[in-house]
């Protein structure tokens, strides 16, 4: 994979910003260029962009997103947004659970897995939305179990908590125009999985740690 | 507008105003250097705060006058969508309100400044309050979400007004022509801005110095009786003060002054109540760096629009 940043990724980076004057605060870590995970709640399509853009420009070359393969490769060009531009990791959703046996979801399940941690490699960030798909910014959904395994995996790994504040607002789910509303995003303090740690209590924990950064009181 | 670079009355005003300031900012400054127990840190900081704001007001007074008729008008557009943007943010809205929200910032805003631009003076006087009053609840409703309806048609009739009504009519007094007055309507809007900010500063003297009875502690607790009259009578007597670069008799200016001092607290009173039901401090305070424009025409944003009206009716005859 290059390390350049796609022009049109700068562009789009660039627009969001506009649109959305994210107000970035690091509030429980400082940008750092070591292998992170950034997780972070998901209400609308900016939020990977303005994510993303976020990130000072040497750690955002390595940084990629990581999103659902259903949704990206429908057309064309989704796909080479997806693809081409954010240089994304297409991840198939829903598959574990449309599994017929235990065992395939099992198979599947460590295959995404597989998937996730050759795209960290040695050198990658990844940008990881455990809802798995896009909240009306009300509630933070349940997480999806691909973080804890990823985080059992690999614990020399950051997991880095997020919230994006105002972005259901700004572009919810089923809208094409944005409403230039200001958005703020807040970086908490990096979690690892816990020894004996079971995947339940680190996913209600993980989530915890991403709703508790909100900084407006609930939109 | 290049008559307003060769009014020079207008040039001494405005040159006494920075000379006033870069006064009070060495003032300031020099305070802040020797931080002693007498004068409270807060009450030093918050002096700077208002000077920097003070500038930032000059500035923009500064390039109105400097980007001419069209420029005035894309710079308090620009600022009206700045600061519709701080106050929707701030407000909750809900996701049926969408569509009126995108209206509201990409064509009823743009909207008010063209009609202004065009000296359509009866739409520019009634399209925000008829208009929008009539379209937005309507597209709400269209919208489906019956939640919370008239609250959110408030709401955004309420920011329309504010951010757009408003603010616009501070950009329209530099486009008044009065007979015998030329092209200098550019002091008008200087007149409005200081008589207004000396009233916000003299208020809160007068309350520092004398002030014991409070009027709507639970809004703001730093308003009262003795601040709010020692306020207004002194900035309407530096109003009244001011008659000799406005088109106005000296007690045309005290009334006007007075009007304008009324409105100013009124201005102050509401944005805090807002901010109280929001429960910030500051519009400023929760979106840093851009925010704060609404805690800055929080006095201005009421006198404007009727200052501009009462002017229009007594001295710029229709058309």
């Amino acid at each position: 994979m290059t390390e350049s940043i796609h022009p049109i990724a700068s562009l789009l980076a660039a627009l969001a910003r506009g649109i959305t004057g994210v107000q970035v605060l690091w509030a429980g870590c400082e940008p750092d260029e070591r292998q992170r995970i950034y997780f972070a709640n998901h209400t609308s399509h900016l939020d990977f962009v303005v994510l993303w853009s976020a990130l000072p420009s040497e750690i955002r070359a390595h940084a990629r997103p990581i999103a659902a393969r259903d949704y990206w490769e429908e057309t064309s060009l989704r796909r080479y947004l997806a693809e081409r531009v954010c240089k994304a990791v297409l991840v198939e959703r829903g598959t574990v659970a449309k599994s017929k046996s235990h065992d395939e979801a099992k198979f599947v399940g460590r295959s995404l897995i597989e998937d996730l941690t050759a795209a960290l490699g040695e050198r990658n960030s990844l940008i990881l939305f455990p809802e798995g798909t896009r909240g009306n910014g009300e509630k933070i959904g349940e997480f999806r179990g691909g973080l804890y395994h990823l985080g059992l995996r690999r614990p020399d790994v950051e997991l880095v908590p997020a919230f994006l504040e105002n972005m259901n607002r700004i572009l919810p789910k089923g809208e094409y125009l944005p409403v230039p509303m200001l958005s703020l995003l807040t970086f908490g303090k990096p979690i690892q999985v816990e020894s004996h740690e079971s995947k339940d209590v680190f996913l209600e924990r993980a989530r915890e740690a991403v709703s508790s950064l909100r900084r407006i009181g609930p939109a | 507008m290049m008559t307003a670079i060769h009014d020079s009355i207008l040039m001494w005003l405005f040159g006494g105003v920075l000379c006033l300031l870069v006064v009070l900012t060495i003032v300031g400054s020099a305070l802040k250097r020797s931080y002693n127990s007498n004068v409270s840190r807060v009450t030093i900081d918050n002096f700077n705060a208002q000077i920097a704001a003070w500038w930032k007001m000059c500035v923009v007074q500064a390039l109105s006058l400097v980007f001419g008729r069209i420029g005035s008008l894309v710079l308090f557009g620009i600022l009206s969508f700045l600061a519709m943007r701080e106050y929707l943010t701030l407000v909750p809205t809900r996701r049926g309100d969408h569509r009126t929200l995108f209206w509201s910032f990409f064509v009823i805003m743009p909207l008010q400044y063209c009609v202004l631009g065009f000296h359509w003076y009866v739409l520019l006087a009634i399209m925000i309050p008829i208009l929008a009053c009539v379209f937005i609840p309507t597209s709400i409703a269209v919208a489906g979400d019956t939640a919370h309806f008239v609250e959110r048609a408030g709401k955004i009739q309420f920011g329309l007004m504010v951010c757009g009504y408003c603010l616009s009519h501070a950009a329209a007094l530099l486009q008044l022509k009065i007979p015998g007055f030329g092209g200098h309507s550019a002091r008008l809007l200087l007149y409005l801005g200081l008589v207004v900010q000396m009233n916000d500063l003299l208020q809160y003297v007068w309350g520092k110095l004398i002030g014991k009875h409070k009027i709507a502690w639970r809004v703001s607790p730093d308003k009262t009786w003795e601040g709010f009259l020692g306020g207004m009578v002194s900035a309407t007597a530096l109003g009244t003060l001011l008659w000799w670069a406005t088109p106005f008799t000296p007690l045309q200016s005290a009334g006007l002054s007075f009007l304008i001092c009324i409105l100013g607290f009124a201005g102050g009173v509401v944005m805090s109540a807002i901010k109280r039901d929001i429960g910030i401090k500051d519009f400023g305070g929760v979106i840093e760096r851009r925010g704060g424009i609404l805690d800055r025409i929080d006095s201005l944003c009421f006198a404007a629009p009727i200052f501009f009206h009462v002017v229009r009716y007594y001295f710029a005859p229709w058309p």
